[in-house]
């Protein structure tokens, strides 16, 4: 070992080395989509509760911030929110529906059953679709009663 | 080190026999979180968002604020543990480590506490007869 720099070490396997495996990315995936939920859906969900509580004008503002500003002569600010509000709101669905599938799935593991191979990777891609699934579901419903009512 | 007194193990990074705290807190709160997580998203998109007076209607009632009350304890637990993992995992430097985990509890026990408390003012406005946001 002597004359190694400390640069020239081998390092620890990290993202760019791994062969990337259903297995890993749901376990990524569980990681980020909480993540996320914590600060973006934790913030968002203060932000609308202390709006609802503090009143109708409060609630106004929040709804034309972040969904949709009925005004005629909507600023740009509103223009850009509103959009950006939308992506928001609809990856967060989708981060609700992957933790949760996700999250279930680590109940099962933690029983210490779904470790074979092709079950493992079989339900680790099963999470994946299923979140996108409900996603699309859900937001083809909401857009769907949008526009015929 | 020896097999000394649990003090004595905790000092040599041994076993104090609260290894799985952590993780089964964060599996019972994970529980809650399915329940009364899954029973708000459905909520959301049942009620129509952006009518303030259903919305306040609703989040008034006794049983739904009670419900709304114990999602957020359940939440801001469940990712309070989640985001320290991620802090211990990938926060490097002792310093800034610990900052990020004073932040961390800030914002979980803060967050609570603004949610719980915006909650119990809509739940008691009316009783208190107060407008939506008196109090």
């Amino acid at each position: 070992m002597a004359g190694n720099q400390p640069g020239a070490r081998p390092r620890s396997p990290h993202l760019q080395v791994y062969k990337w495996t259903p297995a890993m990315a749901v376990s990524i995936f569980h990681r980020v989509s909480g993540d996320g939920l914590a600060i973006v859906g934790g913030l968002m969900f203060l932000w609308w509760l202390g709006a609802l509580a503090a009143g109708p004008d409060a609630y106004a503002a929040f709804v034309a911030c972040v969904w949709h500003d009925p005004s005629p002569e909507i600023g740009t600010f509103h223009q850009v929110t509103n959009i950006l509000g939308k992506v928001v709101v609809i990856g967060l669905t989708w981060a609700f529906f992957q933790h949760l599938f996700s999250g279930l799935r680590h109940f099962v593991l933690d029983t210490g059953a779904g470790y074979e191979l092709k079950t493992n990777k079989l339900w680790s891609i099963l999470i994946f679709v299923g979140a996108i699934a409900a996603t699309v579901a859900v937001w083809l419903t909401v857009f769907a009663e949008a526009l015929n009512g | 080190m020896g097999n000394g007194t649990r003090l004595g193990r905790v000092r040599g990074l041994g076993s104090s026999h609260h290894g799985s705290h952590h993780w089964i807190q964060q599996r019972l709160t994970a529980l809650g979180n399915i329940l009364l997580v899954t029973w708000f998203v459905v909520s959301m998109f049942r009620l129509p968002l952006t009518d303030h007076a259903a919305v306040l209607r609703w989040a008034s009632n006794p049983s739904v604020a009670l419900a709304l009350i114990l999602m957020v304890a359940s939440v801001f637990w469940h990712l309070r543990l989640g985001l320290q993992v991620m802090i211990e995992d990938y926060v490097h430097g002792e310093a800034t480590r610990i900052l990020s985990l004073v932040l961390l509890n800030f914002y979980a026990i803060g967050g609570a506490a603004y949610g719980i408390f915006a909650i119990v003012r809509i739940a008691l406005a009316p009783a208190a007869g107060l407008a939506p946001g008196g109090m």
